[in-house]
């Protein structure tokens, strides 16, 4: 299958799954209430307080944990769509199978890159710095990697069909480990060694000091290229599962 | 000869869950010719849309081969794909989606521009009365709304062979009727071959329509229904007041019917022309000093013939939880006097 075609389909996807999004564009700002309470409540904790460098820190990890929410509610979505039969009219149509993966991983960005934009503007006043550059590189390395977390999560949806407790179970049980191993709420400065082992075996620790990095308008290449092994690592082996488990009929 | 629409040999499907294999499919061997419409019949779990999916690649069969107008749907099944459209047992649109969007989707998804796709849309919403739905979440459209978007989605991109999957399942009797209308129009216009499975007696029941009984997953009678239902022919079912005078009537009867069955004071007979045997019999009967309480006479219903062929009714089984070899402990046998009303319209549970 030709590069094109992929990506024309993938854009059919993407589309028909943006469209009821952009339908209800206050559902989608909404969904920032969340990292504002995590930010009003971890902010005071946080070693110096809720100071602009704080701020500073704490801002992009709230974004890059929007990221991964969202992304891995990619199978949760698909599950809902394989209950009745809208998957299934697509899978008999003739578009490609790794673009009915890719339209819906890339629909999870959508709403990320707009709570991104509503957190920055509503932490500016309290002295957020902002880097439109850095905030559009942060953001597009976000991407990346929630585009191979929503690939994994769909192929945990396809592998949970008729059976939601797995699907929820398996999330769940990874969400807040990866978010915390991550350094995302709270800095692991102090950490057991054993726990800074994890840290930095989790890609998503390299994408979100990548990401402080970038917000903060700094380029240094070493976090930057970590960053992006990071993202690429996790891209790479979701779409990899992602779409070996989709070409696989039922 | 034209290549079939549809063939399929020893098609076979086993589900394996733990150590329980459920044979679905059973080596089914069916043909259907192009522009044909095909009603699939059988009680739930027969296998009807098992064998749909494996025709549309959406399972893999467990052996046994598909070929769809000469494509072998195992092996080229992204070409397969661009010549059928598919109306599955639930929805295609997605709930959150306006019913229009989804059919533009499915045009662009067969490869239509965005202009086009737009046009072919608004044409088969047009001839399906859905323009006034057509920009509301497909949620809060009704059940026989959602089920012709479905159709329309089915339909966008001109198949040469459809496949409706329980169109009309749950809907009330007047939805159910106006969507049969719809397909046997859209069958005459466009000529495309239609491939429908059912278990309602009522939509197979047309004399020229081509139905396949199949039950566990095999074909057991394929024929028009006017000729499924002629080869079991008419049944005479006369009443007595007591038993030992319709044994009696058996055993006289017995002397030029084959088919005669007793159940009680009431014994059936199956003969080719019923109202013309009923009047020879009653006059026989009385030569032999019979006296008669009534006598009815009924043609074979589609739910005759399937009870003719596995002993069981088709709609008994229907309303079981499944593939329940039940059968109503008062009459054993097939012999029971047969409903007067050749097509049953009230609802069977889904
Ligand atoms: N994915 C599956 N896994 C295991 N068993 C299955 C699966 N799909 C179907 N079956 C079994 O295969 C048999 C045939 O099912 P199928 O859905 O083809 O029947 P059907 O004729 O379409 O029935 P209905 O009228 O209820 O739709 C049933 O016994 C069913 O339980
Ligand atoms: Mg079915």
């Amino acid at each position: 299958m030709s590069i094109p075609t992929i990506a024309r389909h993938t854009s059919i996807v993407f589309s028909r799954e943006v469209r009821p999004l952009l339908r209800s564009p206050f559902q989608m700002v909404i969904a920032v209430v969340q990292p504002i309470m995590f930010l009003a409540l971890f902010a005071p904790l946080l070693p110096g307080g809720a100071t602009a460098e704080t701020l500073q820190w704490f801002v992009p990890g709230m974004v890059a944990m929007s990221c991964l929410a969202a992304a891995t509610m990619t199978g949760s979505n698909l599950m809902l769509e394989m209950a009745t039969g809208s998957h299934e009219r697509l899978l008999v149509s003739p578009l490609t199978r790794s673009s009915l993966l890719l339209g819906r991983a890339l629909k999870e960005v959508v709403p990320v890159i707009a709570q991104a934009l509503v957190l920055v503007l509503l932490t500016w006043p309290f002295g957020f710095a902002i880097h439109p550059l850095g905030i559009l590189g942060g953001v597009a390395l976000l991407a990346l990697f929630s585009v191979g977390v929503g690939a994994l999560s769909f192929a945990l949806g396809l592998a949970s069909k008729h059976q939601d407790w797995l699907f929820w179970t398996v999330q769940q049980t990874l969400l807040f480990p990866v978010l915390l191993s991550a350094g995302v709420l709270l800095p692991l400065d102090g950490a057991p060694t054993w726990l800074r082992w994890l840290s930095q075996a989790n890609p998503m620790t390299h994408v979100v000091a990548a990401t402080r990095e970038l917000f903060a308008g700094r380029y240094p290449a070493d976090t930057l290229l970590a960053g992006l092994a990071g993202a690429v690592v996790v891209l790479v082996i979701g779409l990899a599962v992602g779409i070996r488990r989709m070409q696989r009929a039922d | 000869m034209s290549t079939p629409a549809i063939e399929t040999t020893d098609l076979t499907k086993t589900f394996t869950s733990g150590k329980t294999a459920t044979t679905a499919v059973d080596r089914l061997i069916l043909t259907i010719e192009p522009g044909e419409l095909v009603a699939l019949l059988g009680p739930n779990g027969a296998g009807k849309s098992t064998t749909l999916k494996m025709i549309t690649t959406l399972l893999t069969p467990t052996s046994g081969t598909v070929r769809l107008l000469g494509h072998d749907v195992a092996k080229r099944p992204a070409e397969a794909r661009r010549h059928f459209g598919f109306v599955g047992q639930g929805n295609s649109a997605g709930s959150l989606q306006h019913g229009r969007d989804e059919v533009v989707v499915q045009a662009l998804a067969h490869g239509l521009g965005r202009r086009q796709a737009a046009a072919r849309a608004d044409e088969i919403i047009d001839a399906l009365g859905l323009a006034d739905f057509a920009h509301r979440p497909v949620e809060r459209l009704s059940g026989g709304q959602r089920r012709r978007f479905d159709i329309a989605i089915g339909l966008v991109n001109r198949p040469e062979v459809l496949f409706l999957d329980e169109p009309s399942t749950g809907l009330d009797p007047a939805s159910r009727a106006h969507l049969q209308g719809i397909i046997r129009e859209l069958h005459e216009e466009t000529g495309a071959t239609m491939v429908l499975t059912t278990h309602y007696l009522d939509e197979a029941d047309a004399p020229s329509q081509r139905v396949v009984i199949i039950d566990h997953g095999r074909v057991i009678a394929d024929d028009t229904a006017g000729a499924l239902k002629a080869g079991l022919g008419d049944l005479v079912t006369l009443h007595f007041d007591d038993v030992c005078r319709a044994a009696a009537a058996a055993d006289a009867l017995r002397r030029q019917h084959d088919r005669v069955e007793e159940a009680g004071t009431s014994v059936g007979v199956r003969t080719d022309d019923g109202p013309t045997a009923g009047l020879t019999i009653l006059d026989g009967l009385r030569d032999a000093g019979l006296q008669i309480a009534g006598i009815e006479t009924s043609h074979a219903s589609l739910d005759d013939v399937f009870l003719h062929l596995t002993g069981r009714s088709l709609r008994e089984s229907d309303s079981e939880t499944g593939e329940s070899e039940d059968v109503d402990p008062d009459s054993p046998d097939d012999n029971r006097p047969d409903p007067t009303e050749p097509n049953p319209t009230e609802e069977v549970a889904a």
